[in-house]
């Protein structure tokens, strides 16, 4: 297909350079620097969606972010989708593959558009909400034909093949917007030394001046644009970052920056190179330059392909050369927009008239044109649009001159192209991203920002400044304040800019262009165009009591669509406050927050995904546990063996295997993720006795003692073993999960309640790596490895640890017990970990040494009825719940941390409860962990539950199920039977009975 | 959660403390090194083609002696016993001092973190206690961690998509030590240079990182030594 | 993402390097055993929802692993003071 309406020279367009392109399965043809709308455009393509509600044919609008219709479906394979992309930001590349987002089975023929024509009475605002809602049980039948219907854009469902990372940055003066406020800003800040980032979304820099033909300094200001950033290039201290859109503006100057670094390259980003980037910035002051979009005019049919912005239509002729018509009507309320009469005139297609609602206007614009000879009407508005897939004729109507009302006859004008213009809205998202309301201003007819608590300065556009001169003056000044204010400058010398001012005509505030009828029963006059939002469904609102414009919002759906309504809201709230008989600034605005444009997962994901998505940590061994098969459990974000599979094994007759070892003979576990807290100073024995529930007076060097740790409120959240090293020295260990909190509630302790102890901790949770031999075999395993240990059973007792020398390495051993059996818990220098490790398997053989895992480990404890913090322990359970009273040493002289919290009335209540051990009548079922204990299985639902099982295994040990759990007042009911009623129906009995299932004397760990 | 403003008199435990405190000394490190791992000696480095651009180098500085120092500079003789044994002063606010290969790096206010040469960690260690007095503790974490030097123009980027700590020259000149939020774990980042910056990786962190850091450099090629 | 200044390490720093604490300036009482339940109660579980400014306990917990107050507006999110654990300065119209 030809280029129909693509100017044959002019626009920042290389014609040299020709792309072609798909859209909706045809093959097109644009040039580089073009956008996809703009390529569309050019191509006459008019159609390029349908609306979401009423189906109806929709044409690109606008020419930048705020494009409501063109939002297409990007991606030339299943893995490259992208939803929802506007296709005014979307730079053409070659081989660019679009489809529309709207529309089945195709946008030429929709199948919904008969239901909107059928009805638009049918569809009225809340629609959804009255239509759907009954049956329930349908909803996801409609569900499925609205979403196919309508169309939201769809995700791939396949992994994304590029990849996506995130930049941090620090700066001086962040500069959001890069048109000539946010240009002139950038090059006074950068001109005092300042660090400088200065960010736009569009493909280059330069804004509105990149389809201005005004004059900087005597020159073309596309010239200017090109010095200033080549001079910001060559500056060291200024990152620039074009197409990269400001989309959040977040508390105390932080920023985020999306940028698009290869989405105008390819369908895939090309190797070595991420496709977008987030970048996050830490500025010391923000200068908001974003200028500000225009506002379309509300009439009826306004919605006809063919029905543009003003300035979109500007853009597209000045900066791409495309023409989007050849008969041009101009609705316009202000001088601003005439521009886009003399630009079309100039291509030589013909403006067929400018209407203006304004009794009359005499600035600069208006008599170029005029002296142009162009049919200009004062005192009228276009009120209806003629035609069906694209605009046919403009009819217009005198207006009063408080645009409330047509007055006189009308007239229809022949046209195939429409462009309004009700005035600018200042973009002030950002500013209002923290909060910060923006403000009604009279003088400008737009909202304006509001007081901000942040380190913020605006200029040109976003105040409603629109001359050139002003904008590039104020871009300067703010770029100078914003350096001094972070300390640096001032200079010298100040350029100066050189631009002959425009004269302006005031504008005229108009928003809803009335129509011959009332507004309820007036055609569409579309506000919202993306949510298809009329201004007879804002009535309605109001009419059915949604006064708030923040109820207005969500009845109607007003700015819910992925442009989020940037387009329409300002219109809707005018309209909301005339049909209320407010003003505007009383209606005030809905809030605007993060992001301003929508952003791909893949961005703000960055590279925290697939194998960097979380930090997995391991012990010195991993190596060899790899390399021997285990399976990996999570731990916080350690991965420990879970247990070590043989070839052919079930996961139960691994852990069979495992646990008899240990039992029968010697196992090994890796203990190094256990947390390990060294303990120094001369009070560090009263620091234990004040965080540990029990005596720590007496523990002796050489010795080791288990401790319960609780929290103020009396209730368990951590236990280990610490050990005396020295008479002020000490190695305390906690739970794996438990580590960093632990260490991290000492510090609190010490440095806010008792900083008068003389005491420091220091993690060595990495430092030691801990390997526990464990069976009635370890002590001959381990005297085969060390002549420096004393290893007789009287000299080194249970819970005592010696220095020695185990294979040749310094070590720690401990003499703890987690299994029940006789161990040793061997400490060495994680350097040295793999190595010990190794030498003990190889030793080891002879005993059939057996590594271990988690689970293993996880049933050996529980046949010796140890808990695990966090799995048989909920935060809701003292040392006394657990059957632990003999580890709580009351008469300590000073109140240990939950002491009193453990005496409260709740705490001591009768009926708590309480850990016990449960064996399953029937020996081989073993009751599902999470079961809920009650008395009576027949008692009618809600039963009454009486508590749930912790932990629950197969015993190798015993040959049977053993579990532990919680039941009410549970330490009183030994030899009780409940009942844990399953989901299946079923229900299991069980003996309550005493949780060391196995050598209760502790005679095999003492041996 | 809790604080008070005026520091209370510890309540006796019942023990009395000993005049000078007491604490374990022992040497880690066995007379034979030859097999000792480094947290980072077994990872699987991915490096850049050769012929491409290299922007940045990483190199492990492994099986060093590591030690946390921790004491209050409000006892001179602790900080003059500190300075008299290591040969530098303890550095102030965020800075580090070295000589030769021995470096010391303020973490904390009452916090340093001392690297040697791991064949003198236990010398040191032991004239330390044998010197220091007061309130204090010196702890060996020569296991625990490693550290890994960035080197070249563009290892300032991999930090920057690594961590959000301001790392411009006017920020961060050579030899500051900042303890920071690296990716999702912590490190410690000292300059070494002007384009050597070496950070301090717990051992259990170190492939997360090490995959991390090479991940980050791979778009300005990337090489270990 | 708050910018916090570390008074330890003398130098502002990202949100993400610190954890709050809660409300500062929750002191344990002396004699937990003389306190009523109700007392302890109080000591344990009730803080101020207060609208404006808030004093809190912050911790460096991946820089200095030091605590201190600060007191931040809840209502705009800026951190007016900055202080060490051990001192109260007073400020106009900050809650106790």
């Amino acid at each position: 297909m030809s280029q129909t309406n693509r100017l044959s020279s002019g626009g920042l367009i290389d014609r040299r350079k020709p792309l072609s392109f798909q859209y909706n399965g045809k093959q097109y043809q644009g040039y580089e620097g073009d956008t996809l709308a703009s390529a569309l455009l050019a191509n006459g393509v008019d159609i390029i969606g349908r609306s979401f509600k009423y189906s109806r044919p929709r044409g690109i609008v606008a020419a930048g972010a705020e494009e409501p219709n063109a939002v297409m479906q990007i991606g030339a394979s299943e893995a490259t989708q992208i939803p929802n992309v506007r296709a005014t930001q979307q730079a053409l590349y070659e081989g660019l593959v679009s489809s529309a987002t709207n529309g089945w089975p195709n946008v030429d023929f929709d199948v919904m558009s008969y239901v909107g024509k059928i009805g638009g009475k049918m569809m009225p605002p809340g629609f959804y909400y009255k239509t759907f809602m009954w049956p329930q049980t349908m909803w996801p039948t409609y569900e499925k034909y609205i979403r196919k219907a309508a169309g939201l854009g769809r995700s791939s469902t396949m992994k994304d093949p590029d990849q996506y990372d995130t930049l941090n940055h620090h700066c001086d003066v962040m500069i959001v917007g890069a048109g000539p406020t946010g240009l002139a800003a950038a090059r006074a800040a950068a001109a005092t030394g300042a660090r400088v980032i200065i960010a736009d979304e569009q493909e280059m820099f330069g804004g509105s001046l990149l389809s201005s033909r005004e004059l900087i300094n005597g020159k073309p200001a596309i010239d200017w644009v090109r010095t200033v950033v080549d001079e910001l290039s060559a500056n060291p201290d200024v990152v620039m970052l074009p197409r990269s859109t400001v989309n959040g503006y977040h508390d105390h100057n932080f920023v985020t920056i999306h940028e698009r670094r290869a989405d105008h390259i390819g369908d895939r980003a090309p190797v070595g190179m991420t496709r977008q980037r987030m970048h996050r910035v830490r500025a010391h002051w923000v200068v908001l330059a974003t200028g500000a979009q225009e506002r379309p005019l509300v009439f009826a049919h306004n919605d006809v392909p063919g029905v543009m912005l003003a300035s979109a239509v500007t853009t597209y002729i000045e900066r791409f050369g495309v023409v989007p018509g050849n008969e041009l009507v101009l609705m316009t309320s202000n001088d601003d927009a005439y521009l886009t009469a003399l630009s079309w005139a100039s291509t030589g297609r013909k403006v067929v008239a400018v209407v203006d609602s304004r009794a009359k206007a005499d600035g600069d614009l208006v008599k170029q044109v005029i002296d142009k000879g162009i049919r200009v009407i004062f005192g009228s508005a276009v009120y209806d649009v003629d035609g069906g897939t694209r605009v046919k004729a403009a009819r217009i109507s005198g207006l009063t001159a408080d645009g409330k009302k047509l007055t006189g006859k009308s007239e229809t004008l022949s046209c195939d192209t429409i462009a309004s213009s009700g005035g600018w809205s200042p973009v002030v998202h950002l500013s209002c991203h923290t909060g910060s309301r923006p403000v009604w201003d009279d003088n400008i007819i737009g909202f304006v920002p509001g007081e901000t608590q942040q380190k913020q300065l605006i200029a040109g556009g976003i105040r409603g400044h629109y001359d050139l001169l002003d904008c590039l003056t104020e871009g300067m000044n703010c770029g100078y304040v914003a350096a001094e204010r972070s300390g640096y400058g001032p200079v010298g010398k100040r350029p100066e800019y050189k631009v002959a001012r425009i004269r302006r005509s005031p504008a005229m505030p108009l928003f809803l262009v009335p129509h011959l009828k009332p507004i309820s029963q007036a055609p569409k006059q579309f506000v919202d165009l993306q949510n298809d939002v009329t201004s007879a469904g804002i009535e309605l609102a109001t009419r059915e009591g949604f006064e708030s414009i923040e109820h207005v919002k969500r009845y109607t759906a007003m700015g819910f669509g992925t442009d989020q309504g940037k387009l329409g809201n300002i219109n809707g709230m005018a309209i909301t406050a005339q049909v209320l008989g407010k003003s505007i600034a009383e209606t005030g605005t809905t809030v605007f927050r993060p992001n301003y444009t929508p952003i791909t997962f893949g961005a703000i994901a960055g590279r925290n995904c697939g194998e960097l998505f979380d930090a997995k940590r391991y012990s010195a061994m991993q190596p060899w546990h790899e390399e021997n098969g285990a399976l990996f459990e999570d731990v916080g974000q350690w991965k420990r063996p879970w247990y070590f599979p043989k070839s052919g094994e079930t996961m139960q007759q691994s852990l069979n295997r495992e646990v008899l070892a240990v039992r029968n003979s010697v196992g090994i576990l890796d203990a190094s993720t256990l947390g390990k807290i060294d303990i120094q100073g001369k009070d560090a024995r009263e620091f234990l006795a004040r965080v540990y529930t029990n005596a720590w007076a007496k523990l002796g060097v050489g010795k080791c003692r288990y401790g319960l740790m609780c929290k103020e409120d009396g209730m368990v959240f951590d236990d280990g073993v610490t050990s005396c090293l020295a008479e002020n020295h000490f190695l305390m260990t906690t739970t794996t999960g438990g580590a960093a909190r632990v260490l991290e509630w000492l510090e609190l302790y010490h440095q806010t309640e008792w900083p008068e102890l003389e005491v420091y901790m220091t993690s060595v949770t990495d430092h030691w790596a801990t390997m526990t031999i464990s069976g009635p075999n370890s002590r001959k395993l381990l005297a085969q490895l060390t002549d420096d240990i004393d290893l007789d059973k009287d000299t080194f007792k249970f819970m005592d640890w010696r220095p020695g020398t185990v294979a040749g390495v310094p070590a720690r051993v401990f003499r703890i017990s987690f299994t029940g059996e006789l161990s040793y818990e061997i400490n060495v220098s994680a350097n040295h970990g793999l190595q010990v490790w190794k030498k003990l398997m190889e030793v080891g053989k002879q005993y059939d040494i057996t590594p271990y895992g988690t689970e293993t480990m996880h049933v050996l404890r529980a046949e010796k009825g140890f808990i695990i913090v966090g799995q048989d322990t909920d935060s809701t359970l003292t040392p006394y719940d657990l059957g632990m009273g003999w580890a709580v040493a009351p008469t300590k002289p000073f109140s240990f941390i939950g002491k009193r919290g453990m005496a409260r009335e709740d705490a001591v209540k009768p009926n708590r409860k309480q850990l016990v051990g449960l064996m399953a009548k029937k020996p081989d079922v073993v009751i599902p962990e999470g079961s809920q204990a009650v008395a009576n299985p027949n008692q009618p639902i809600p039963m009454t539950m009486l508590g749930h099982i912790t932990s629950s295994y197969y015993s190798a040990t015993l040959g049977r199920s053993i579990a532990m759990g919680l039941i009410r007042g549970g330490l009183d009911r030994m030899g009780e039977t409940v009942y844990y009623p399953q989901a299946d129906g079923s229900v299991i009995e069980a003996e309550i009975c005493s949780p060391v299932f196995y050598d209760p004397k502790g005679d095999r760990q003492n041996v | 959660m809790s604080e008070v403003l005026e520091p209370k008199k510890a309540s006796a435990a019942g023990t009395v403390a000993s005049a000078e405190p007491v604490y374990a000394l022992m040497d880690q490190r066995p007379a034979d090194m030859s097999n000792a791992e480094s947290p980072l000696s077994r990872f699987r480095w991915q490096v850049s083609s050769s012929g491409k651009n290299v922007g940045v180098v990483a190199r492990e500085l492994a099986l060093l002696g590591h030690f946390i120092l921790r004491g209050n500079v409000a006892n001179a003789d602790f900080v003059k016993g500190a300075a008299e044994v290591l040969g530098v002063e303890l550095p102030g606010t965020l800075k580090s001092n070295a000589k030769g290969n021995l470096v010391v790096r303020w973490l904390a206010p009452d916090e340093w973190l001392i690297t040697v040469p791991g064949e003198q960690a236990f010398a040191i260690e032991s004239n330390l206690r044998k010197r220091l007095t007061g309130h204090y503790s010196l702890v060996n974490v020569s296991g625990g961690q490693t550290l890994l030097v960035l080197s070249g123009a563009d290892a300032v980027n991999v930090l920057r998509k690594s961590c959000h700590y301001d790392v411009h020259d006017r920020n961060f000149p050579v030899g500051k030590v900042v303890g920071t939020t690296f990716a999702k774990a912590q490190c410690v980042i000292r300059r070494a240079g002007q384009q050597e910056w070496e950070l301090v990786i717990r051992r259990s962190f170190a492939d997360y990182l090490a995959a991390w850091i090479q991940d980050a450099a791979q778009e300005y090629g990337f090489a270990v030594k | 993402m708050l910018h916090i200044f570390c008074p330890h390490c003398g130098e502002y720093r990202e949100e993400e390097e610190f954890r709050c604490k809660g409300q500062a300036h929750i002191a344990r009482p002396l004699d937990p055993e003389a306190c009523s339940d109700e007392e302890w109660g109080h000591f344990m579980f009730f803080r101020q929802n207060t609208r404006g400014q808030h004093r809190e306990l912050w911790v460096h917990s991946t820089g200095c692993r030091k605590h201190f107050n600060v007191i931040r507006n809840t209502v705009t999110y800026e951190i007016e003071k900055v202080y060490l654990v051990g001192t109260k300065p007073e400020t106009e119209g900050a809650a106790s």
